[in-house]
């Protein structure tokens, strides 16, 4: 590509392709990493990182294409061989034992720590590298993980991914490292990233702080919808032109917004603003009001706390106040055993009942009223609901929350994984219901849906930081809301 | 962030307390109790048990539960009554085909994904047809090692006293201490980082399964050097009073959060609850609801525990 | 054909199909002697592992980790209480299961509220309960062993054509679950909490009310057949319960109920109780010992289990 390649490359992977069932995560990727050098890597979320990570990383395997290290192809990559090739991940998600101690957890992470005075050993490592990138850390190694606070564990990993035991550490792919450390912390960690490279190793950095990305990386990898879109030295990036880089192609809307204002009416659901930080959040009958923001900053947390609130533990109220459509299918969406019928009228038994006794017959013109107006593409109702495609399970999910006569409906990035025919069916049966006086609720991590909404809340590190009402609902607001708001 | 005590610690304080207050009411009610003699009579039950709670805790430090502790330990007391004492070297074969044993369930309840409650409740019929197969009717005799090591009388401690600290120490060094218990514990902690960091999960639990093994067979025997002979129903109270005796001792359900230390603890407060109460001149009926309700206050302290420690922590 | 192909994907029709092959082997060896006396000694017994059966079974269907180990100890509890309530007096046999009943209520409450505010795993749980209630029904018994009342004592015994009363009343206590599991709303919801207990909440269920009604119906019925068992064994006994500990969790297994929760069956608790009582007598039969059956025993638990395979896939 653009950089003059160097004899030996740390790691490279040509033309990798991997996809999970429908859906193409990788689309033919070839990245090269060279010693010596920090590789930013950006684009929004689903855009295929955290695949590339897994793969350098030995987790997955590639169904096409080639992993080489040191100029080597190395034919059975995985988890062992990328070890020993010196290939280290900090991952997103913590993954140290919390039962453990950080001495412990080294042990875990280095097998060859063992023996008499392994302790001894394993607390000099990590205590000098935990000095080394975070001085006057003031972690003990002695004390258990999960005594730490969540910078404390980060700090705790990804000071065991720079120590090195047995092999020498060559790559470390630090995935969204800084997002729990302040930023004094972020300041010492870059620094260190920036030292380690100089000396010769080599960093895959991935962070939504663009101005992170732009400080440390020699060179900036930006991706979009499984490919690699573009590859630049970092000098010749600025925060606007990545911001650009990374956005979503796709327009064109012609939905007419609604932006009454809310003044003299009751919200159907409201939230103060969480600890004096951050806007309020209110919902009103028949808008669809976005939540936006980079992945995981809380808006899923508001929408299932919102759902907890308003429906009980203990007894069934007759009026449901609020719906809920899961986005994470198998986590808490789908009933894995049942068929078609059942998954989708389990949230409106107390319609279809009488005295406790369900009546099959209302329950079986309900789901085929439903079949109908959502296209459920199945012969027979009765069929398991994991005999369909993922799209039409999250079909059965909607109709699942349609179906009960709640006022709001809360969704949590339904549209994950499906594909853009039914994407289109699902956004008029949105449209049509808020027109008669529904209220959605929706979470998306896709610029297209979020500029479907009349109003869009933009969240960061858990506060809602930006409301967006009508036309100023568009792509370039939102990602400069998602972005600047950190400072507040 | 404040932090006066680790959550180890705090683990193991309600344990010994527990222990301690009863040890001092034993002490008021009957001050006799308080000799060489009086302290072996108190303890003289637990050494089995706590090893048995050890056993229990091994198999609960991967996430399991082995509901066939109690009549495993019955099975191998019949052993050791009979074939350990009449012919040691198959009695030692027949022990290690048991531990063989536990370790392909292990492989199993891993490999097929099985619920280890369910292959264990399984098992435990097995090993008591077993030891009915092997003694019949009560009776056996203590192999005479057993029985010298079981009632020695070292100076200064008290035997059971003395064997009580030597498995705690032992099994801590082991379990706490060693790169191999770690291994184990954070399979139980966290499973999926510890694969990617290389280590065979199979092999960890296989391997635990066996120590597991190990340390009810010890049970077993010393339970037959105290008793002399042994029958087939023997410890069937041992997979309730191991399970219970974990939990005492701050031992968790899932997580690898365990202490040995507070296990054998947890096993000397149930030993010693039932003289207690008897010293309270309570009725022996209710000796089983004093375990239960010690069990549950226990727990509830420790609930309070966790509470406060958690609004320490956050911001 | 195609009734039988049916019926083959039943996860129930093999615990019969097994209780029939042992049934019908028990039967070839004596010679056919023993036919009805057979037939009549297993419905009796296999009454008492379906009465706990089905209770444990409502209890499994709350999915991984829910089971309730204080069923021994509420039937011994059940059982005293009302014998000694009812001092072998005819009048009173109404009002002593009203009894039972309510210990069984009382302690299904006990069970959830340790459960739901020490925030323990339900096996510790009721582990901790049977422990208390155990010795409870150690200290009202105080060894005496009181008769149950003549008429009590004679229904739980006799039979009405030919069919033994105690499986009758199981018979009907096993249709009244079987329409609860399929046909009502209560049913549904404890389905989907053994499915997916996230989803469940999410789908606006009451998963804390749903499961405290399972907790109280196990030990109800667990209650019951302490009363029936008392009065059919001439008395309650301390251990009268102990058997029926692992018994009741090895017939719902063995009947094909998901262990991982989520997928009930009642008609399955029925063959696996027939097949758990058939596989005894038909060890006597051959003149094996009691360490034998036992083994078998287990060995069944086993292969049933690794058989029908774990947990389901999608959950790790």
């Amino acid at each position: 590509m653009t950089t003059a390649p160097l004899p030996h490359a740390v790691i490279e992977v040509a033309d990798v392709k991997i996809s999970f069932g429908a859906v193409k995560a990788l689309d033919g990727v070839t990245l090269r990493i060279v010693p010596g050098e920090c590789v930013g890597l950006v684009g929004h979320n689903g855009a295929g990182k955290s695949t590339v990570v897994n793969i350098i990383n030995g987790a997955l395997s590639p169904q096409e294409g080639t992993i080489a290290c040191a100029g080597e192809r190395v034919p059975r990559y995985g988890i062992a061989a990328a070890r020993a090739n010196g290939v280290r991940c900090v991952f997103q998600e913590l993954s140290l034992c919390p039962n453990l101690t950080v001495i412990e957890n080294t042990r875990i992470m280095h097998g060859t720590l063992k023996g008499w005075g392994w302790r001894r050993r394993a607390a000099r490592i990590i205590g000098s590298k935990l000095d080394e990138i975070f001085p006057g850390h003031g972690i003990d190694p002695t004390d258990t993980v999960s005594d730490l606070s969540i910078a404390q564990r980060q700090m705790v990993e990804i000071a065991t991914a720079f120590s090195q035991v047995a092999q020498p550490v060559k790559l470390v792919i630090l995935d969204e490292p800084t997002s729990s450390l302040d930023a004094t912390l972020a300041t010492q960690l870059l620094g260190y990233v920036r030292s380690f490279v100089t000396a010769g190793g080599s960093v895959i950095f991935i962070s939504h702080i663009l101005s992170e990305i732009l400080s440390t990386s020699d060179r900036i990898v930006v991706m979009k919808d499984g490919k690699v879109v573009t590859e630049r030295p970092a000098v010749e990036f600025d925060e606007h032109s990545l911001v650009a880089a990374m956005g979503s192609v796709v327009k064109g809307h012609d939905r007419e917004k609604r932006a009454e204002g809310a003044a003299g009416r009751t919200p159907l659901l409201s939230r103060p603003s969480l600890h004096g930080k951050g806007l309020p959040f209110e919902v009103f009958p028949g808008e669809i009001v976005g939540l936006a923001g980079l992945g995981g900053h809380g808006q899923t947390d508001m929408l299932i706390d919102l759902y907890l609130g308003h429906t009980s533990n203990w007894l069934r109220r007759r009026e449901a106040e609020v719906a809920f459509v899961a986005g994470d299918r198998t986590l808490n969406g789908v009933f894995p055993l049942w068929n078609i019928l059942k998954n989708l009228t389990i949230a409106d038994l107390a319609g279809l009942s009488r005295k406790g006794i369900v009546n099959e017959t209302a329950e079986a013109d309900l789901g085929h009223a439903w079949k109908e107006r959502i296209d459920i593409r199945t012969q027979d109702l009765d069929n398991p609901i994991l005999s369909l495609s993922g799209g039409n399970q999250q079909k059965v999910l909607f109709a699942r929350a349609l179906a009960t006569p709640a006022p709001a409906v809360l969704m949590d990035d339904p549209m994950r994984g499906v594909d853009i025919g039914t994407k289109q069916e699902v956004y008029a049966i949105l449209r049509a219901e808020a027109d008669k006086g529904r209220a959605f609720v929706w979470y998306s991590t896709e610029m297209d849906e979020v500029c479907l909404c009349d109003r869009v809340y933009v969240f960061n590190n858990g506060v809602i930081v930006a409301e967006l009402k009508g036309d100023a609902v568009t792509e370039k607001n939102v990602l400069a809301a998602s972005f600047t708001g950190i400072a507040a | 962030m404040k932090k006066i005590l680790s959550s180890d610690t705090v683990r193991l304080l309600i344990p010994a307390l527990s222990l301690t207050i009863l040890l001092i009411s034993v002490f008021y009610l009957q001050p006799r109790a308080m000799s060489y003699v009086g302290l072996n009579l108190l303890f003289n039950l637990a050494v089995p048990i706590a090893l048995a709670t050890i056993a229990q805790m091994l198999i609960m430090t991967v996430n399991d539960l082995d509901l066939s502790m109690g009549t495993f330990v019955s099975f191998v007391a019949c052993i050791t009554a009979t074939f350990l004492q009449a012919t040691p070297l198959i009695g030692v074969l027949m022990l290690a085909a048991a531990i063989a044993t536990y370790a392909v369930l292990g492989v199993l309840i891993h490999v097929r994904n099985l619920p280890s409650i369910v292959v264990t409740l399984g098992m435990s019929f097995v090993w008591g047809g077993l030891a009915v197969l092997i003694l019949p009717a009560p009776g056996g005799e203590a192999p005479g090692w057993v029985r010298a090591v079981m009632v020695s009388r070292p100076p200064f401690v008290p035997m059971a006293i003395l064997a009580c600290a030597i498995i705690a120490v032992v099994s801590h060094l082991l379990i706490m201490r060693s790169s191999f218990g770690v291994i184990l514990r954070g399979v139980g902690g966290n499973a999926r980082s510890v694969e990617r960091a290389g280590w065979s999960i199979l092999k960890a639990r296989a391997a635990t399964y066996a120590l597991a093994a190990f340390f009810a067979i010890l049970s077993g025997i010393s339970l037959v050097g105290l008793t002399t002979s042994a029958d087939a129903n023997i410890a069937l109270r041992y997979t309730l009073l191991s399970i219970a005796g974990v939990v005492l001792g701050g031992g968790e359900f899932t997580g690898g959060r365990v202490s040995p230390i507070g296990a054998v603890i947890g096993a000397l407060t149930l030993t010693l609850a039932g003289s207690f109460l008897s010293f309270l001149r309570i009725s022996p009926d209710w000796q089983i609801g004093a375990q239960g309700a010690i069990l549950i206050v226990v727990l509830a302290l420790r609930l309070l525990l966790n509470r406060l420690e958690n609004r320490g922590k956050r911001p | 054909m195609k009734p039988l192909v049916l019926l083959s994907r039943k996860p129930w029709i093999w615990s019969f199909v097994a209780a029939f092959i042992v049934w019908s082997a028990t039967i070839l060896f004596t010679g056919g002697a023993s036919t009805i006396g057979l037939s009549q000694a297993a419905l009796t017994f296999a009454a008492f592992s379906i009465l706990v059966g089905i209770g444990q079974m409502f209890v499994i269907t709350l999915g991984p980790g829910n089971i309730d180990l204080c069923v021994p100890a509420t039937m011994t509890l059940a059982g005293t209480i009302a014998l000694k309530f009812m001092q072998v007096d005819d009048s009173l046999i109404l009002p002593g299961l009203f009894i039972a009943i309510a210990i069984g209520v009382a302690v299904g409450i006990g069970n959830y509220a340790l459960i739901r505010l020490l925030q323990i795993p339900p096996i510790i749980a009721t582990l901790s309960m049977s422990f208390i209630v155990q010795s409870t029904a150690i200290w009202t018994n105080r060894g005496l062993r009181i008769k149950p009342p003549e008429t009590l004592a004679s229904f739980t015994t006799e039979t009405t054509a030919g069919i033994p009363n105690v499986a009758l009343v199981a018979l009907t206590l096993s249709v009244c679950a079987f329409a609860l599991l399929h046909l009502t709303v209560y049913g549904r919801w404890i389905s989907a909490i053994g499915q997916n207990i996230r989803a469940a909440r999410m789908a606006g269920i009451p998963v804390d009310g749903a499961r405290f009604v399972t907790y109280v119906l196990c030990s109800v019925l667990a209650a019951i057949c302490g009363y029936l068992l008392a009065s059919f064994s001439g008395g309650a006994a301390l251990n009268m319960g102990s058997e029926y500990l692992l018994m009741s969790i090895a017939v719902v297994v063995i009947g094909g109920t998901a262990v991982a929760g989520g997928n009930s069956n009642v008609p399955g608790i029925w063959g696996a109780s027939l097949f758990m009582f058939l596989v005894v007598s038909m060890l006597n039969t051959y003149g094996a010992g009691a360490g034998i059956r036992l083994i078998m025993t287990g060995l069944i638990i086993i292969a049933v289990i690794v058989v029908a395979g774990g947990r389901n896939p999608h959950q790790r």
